[in-house]
């Protein structure tokens, strides 16, 4: 019995630690992809006196649903990594206090704030990419994806286990729409008949059947317009281009949101660490580390972006209240015309 | 005489963690999801794609479990009735599989039979990637658990019935297999287990029409969020993982058949003649199935930017430590394993005490359902964590619950390696020990505890390496602080550019490098006397 009530003791100790709420500390949930440098968040503890605890819990997806199960009683003080996708359901459950930084004044509002609930901090564009070696003559808009030309070419990741397929899906939703002659439907209906690959996930799609970066024979692949510039700063021996380019139509703008959550009990530090990731040395640093494009527009990009990357200009972009209220059913959809 | 029934008491700490980190969150969110909307259920049942997905799900682990045991059990003979060079290091070899991150299988796998596959065949995206995965992570389920046995086994019995006139294979049916059924049992239902909830494997080598429980309960967990739909699948899969383990708990009870074991040494000889071709074919296949993916992470490693080199080493050490920090990731899984470790042992050695001491009953049941978090959804017990665990004390992103997920995984392990040897033990020495005045604190000091550490050294090992080589539980875990090794793989391989993905393919030979070492010590101090796995 003894041993039980020093384990208890031990662990109640620890958890009484760990559960602490000192107004020094601020702690971010965010996904698993979430990078920062240890020199930013020193400048942040040097200008504020507020340390960062980084909590990471897997994808995005999963990461917002254990937030919003956590209801008014959060882990963390802020959420940052909801994306267009999944912004509808944080507001539904309420998930955030309306916090309106002054830092993003101007600039924020082009991104959406789901009234003053969110704010913006990166976005980046889920596009086409193609082997610029083994094909030459790329395709130049989703339409001609379905010719006999580009059979047997695409690889998608799937919709409905993947956030970069769902948003290739959203594009596709965006251009052909859900009525008239020509649907999304029979648009996927025409892919399929010209051979579409589906795999799980995006890193399948690009390591796995992706011709210029893995080991298949598939030339175009749904993934970023980030993509290129990865493949030329991540190389090794040095290259002065990538094999790879973005086809800039068939484009989905994803924002990635930061939120101080409903509960927390240091909103005030919260607070502190939204103006820090909206200030220009954060955003200079996002394109680098997380692949993403900055919102503030006084943040400059590092060169290797601009000579290898495209932001395309009219991308497709869907209502996140509309997204959150046919998701379910265009999956549904999705499945019946593509995998049956 | 009956055995001294040890004091149920000492299984306080494994039920305790089994309930506070297992059964109250799991039960938790299967509550809160059925709650939020009861209609759902009979719904989710009958849908079409359930059905096919709870049907695949169970002629997967099915199908897994017999070519698992195909392969494994002619390896387990050899390994266990033979002596031959390089045995040690082939045992090595084929356990390294078991721990390895299964993003990293899937992407060796892809490589061997995926599009433009070395193999020269596409199986990607059909059943049969899925099944070769899975065969090549248990093996050393089969091999060591069956093998375990095998090597202790007094062939003496087998000489008997040939002298009489039975043929080879009536003397494996007749007297082999019985002796050795309820390790087949063990190692099979491990096998089904693990196969039956698998995640990665079916995922990453899958279809988007051949997927498991696990797989719909992470698509409705994830993107689309029907928490009721991810529940009631959850709950499917919990009731099956019980009412499996209950039948193969009764079965156990059944076959137990007391016999008479030897030391290894005793039963093993040199292979003469035609058992040479024997021995060569049983061991090479599984040696082939394990290394030959291992084989590729290695040549990726080598050939990263073209030519053979040390490049992916230098990507290693070339990954910008704000995105991954691979020391940081380093040091993190050896402190949790080192913990796992630990906790292990010191909540699962007391069970196995009293496991040991109670062949039916109780001690069958606590060595049942301590063996349920291995057949759970990892991405539910995730969730269950962030619903039940707030009050008395906020342990939601404790970073105590990694290690913790590590442990229960660990536990069945470890009690199955060590019950034997408990069991092993006369009850004569004890008595003697009883008679001449020692109290039964120190008898159990004097007696059980030399004899056991040699098995538990074992186990700790092995506890060691599940904790290194775990992802799905740690991905589902909010973590504060840096990532895992296999975490940091995960990370690293979703991120394009080419050292990324030369890094991701560097860390993980590093981890079947720590791995194969661990792996190995495993092996020089395996328990004299018995030690299935």
């Amino acid at each position: 019995m003894k041993r039980i009530a020093l384990l208890l003791a031990i662990v109640l100790v620890v958890a009484a630690c760990a559960d602490d709420s000192d107004p020094a500390t601020v702690r971010l949930l965010t996904h698993d992809f979430f990078a920062v440098t240890d020199e930013l968040l020193a400048q942040f503890a040097n200008e504020t006196g507020i340390e960062v605890e980084i909590i990471r819990g897997g994808d995005a997806g999963i990461v917002i649903n254990q937030a919003i199960l956590a209801g008014g009683n959060p882990v963390a003080d802020v959420l940052f990594g909801v994306d267009t996708t999944l912004l509808s359901r944080t507001i539904a459950a309420g998930l955030f206090e309306p916090y309106r930084s002054n830092v993003g004044r101007g600039f924020v509002e082009e991104y959406g704030t789901a009234g003053g609930s969110v704010t913006p901090i990166d976005f980046g564009d889920v596009c086409l990419n193609y082997d610029t070696i083994s094909l030459p003559n790329p395709p130049t808009s989703l339409e001609e994806l379905t010719d006999e030309r580009f059979r047997g070419m695409l690889v998608v990741p799937d919709p409905t286990i993947s956030s970069p397929g769902l948003a290739f899906l959203l594009a596709t939703i965006d251009r052909f729409g859900e009525t008239g002659p020509y649907t999304w439907r029979d648009y996927w209906t025409n892919l399929r008949a010209n051979d579409v690959e589906i795999v799980a996930d995006w890193g399948t799609a690009y390591y796995s059947s992706f011709s210029a970066t893995g080991t298949g024979s598939r030339p175009i692949v749904v993934s970023y317009a980030s993509s290129p510039p990865a493949e030329v700063l991540f190389s090794d021996p040095p290259i002065e281009r990538a094999t790879t380019a973005v086809i800039e139509d068939g484009c989905f703008r994803q924002v990635e949101y930061a939120g101080v959550l409903r509960g927390s009990r240091n909103q005030d530090a919260a607070r502190q660490l939204i103006d820090f990731m909206l200030a220009v040395p954060f955003q200079e640093s996002v394109p680098s580390s997380m692949f993403v494009f900055p919102v503030n527009p006084a943040a400059m990009l590092p060169e290797v972006f601009i000579a290898n990357s495209v932001v395309p200009s009219d991308p497709a972009s869907i209502d996140p209240a509309t997204i959150e209220q046919n998701r379910e059913r265009w999956l549904t959809e999705w499945i019946d015309t593509v995998l049956r | 005489m009956t055995p001294r029934r040890s004091p149920a008491l000492l299984a306080l700490p494994a039920v305790t963690l089994g309930i506070v980190f297992f059964a109250w969150p799991m039960a938790s969110i299967i509550a809160t999801g059925i709650g939020a909307d009861p209609g759902r259920i009979a719904g989710v049942l009958i849908k079409g794609s359930t059905l096919s997905t709870v049907w695949f799900t169970l002629w997967q682990a099915a199908a897994s479990t017999v070519l698992t045991l195909l392969v494994g059990l002619p390896a387990a003979y050899a390994f266990s009735r033979f002596r031959f060079p390089g045995r040690a290091l082939a045992r090595v070899l084929v356990t390294i599989p078991f721990v390895l991150p299964t993003v990293v299988v899937a992407i060796a796998f892809l490589a061997l039979i995926g599009p433009g596959g070395v193999l020269g065949v596409d199986l990607a995206g059909t059943v049969w990637a899925i099944l070769a995965a899975h065969v090549f992570f248990n093996l050393a389920v089969v091999i060591r658990t069956v093998g375990g046995l095998w090597s202790h086994l007094d062939p003496r019995l087998e000489e008997a019935a040939a002298s009489l006139g039975a043929k080879p294979w009536t003397v494996f049916r007749t007297i082999t297999l019985p002796l050795l059924r309820p390790s087949i049992t063990a190692a099979g239902a491990i096998v089904f287990l693990f196969s039956f909830t698998s995640f990665g494997i079916a995922l990453l080598l899958g279809a988007p029409h051949l997927t498991t429980i696990e797989v719909e309960i992470y698509r409705s967990a994830a993107l689309v969020f029907d928490l009721p739909a991810a529940a009631v699948l959850a709950l499917v899969q919990v009731i099956g993982v019980t009412a499996g383990l209950i039948i193969y708990a009764r079965h156990q009870e059944r076959s137990g058949i007391g016999q008479h074991l030897l030391p290894a040494a005793a039963t093993a000889q040199r292979p003469v003649g035609r058992q040479r071709w024997l021995v060569t074919a049983a061991v090479g296949t599984p040696l082939a199935i394990s290394v030959v993916p291992i084989a590729v992470i290695i040549w990726r490693v080598l050939t990263a930017g073209g030519g053979i080199g040390l490049g992916s080493v230098r990507a290693l050490g070339a990954v910008d430590p704000s995105v991954v920090d691979v020391t940081s990731a380093i040091g993190n899984s050896l402190q949790f394993a080192v913990i796992a470790c630990t906790l292990t042992l010191l909540v699962a050695l007391p069970a196995a005490v009293v496991i040991a001491s109670r062949r039916s009953g109780m001690g069958r049941w606590l060595d049942t359902l301590l063996m349920l978090p291995i057949g759970s959804s990892a991405v539910t017990l995730g969730f269950g964590f962030v619903v039940a665990l707030d009050a008395p004390v906020d342990l939601r992103a404790w970073w105590g619950l990694v290690p913790i997920a590590h442990t229960l995984v660990a536990m069945p392990f470890v009690i199955r390696g060590t019950v034997p040897v408990i069991r092993s033990i006369g009850p004569s020495l004890r008595q003697a020990a009883s008679v001449l005045g020692a109290a039964p604190g120190r008898v159990w000091r004097t007696i059980d505890l030399p004899m056991l550490t040699p098995a538990a050294a074992g186990a700790a090992a092995l506890a060691f390496v599940i904790s290194l080589g775990e992802f799905g539980a740690t991905l589902f875990v909010a973590r504060p602080g840096g990532k895992t090794m296999t975490v940091a793989i995960f990370s690293l391989f979703r991120r394009p550019g080419p050292t990324n993905l030369s890094a991701a393919f560097a860390l993980s030979l590093l981890l079947v490098v720590v791995t194969g070492v661990v792996v190995a010590l495993l092996e020089r101090m395996r328990a004299p006397g018995l030690g299935s796995f």
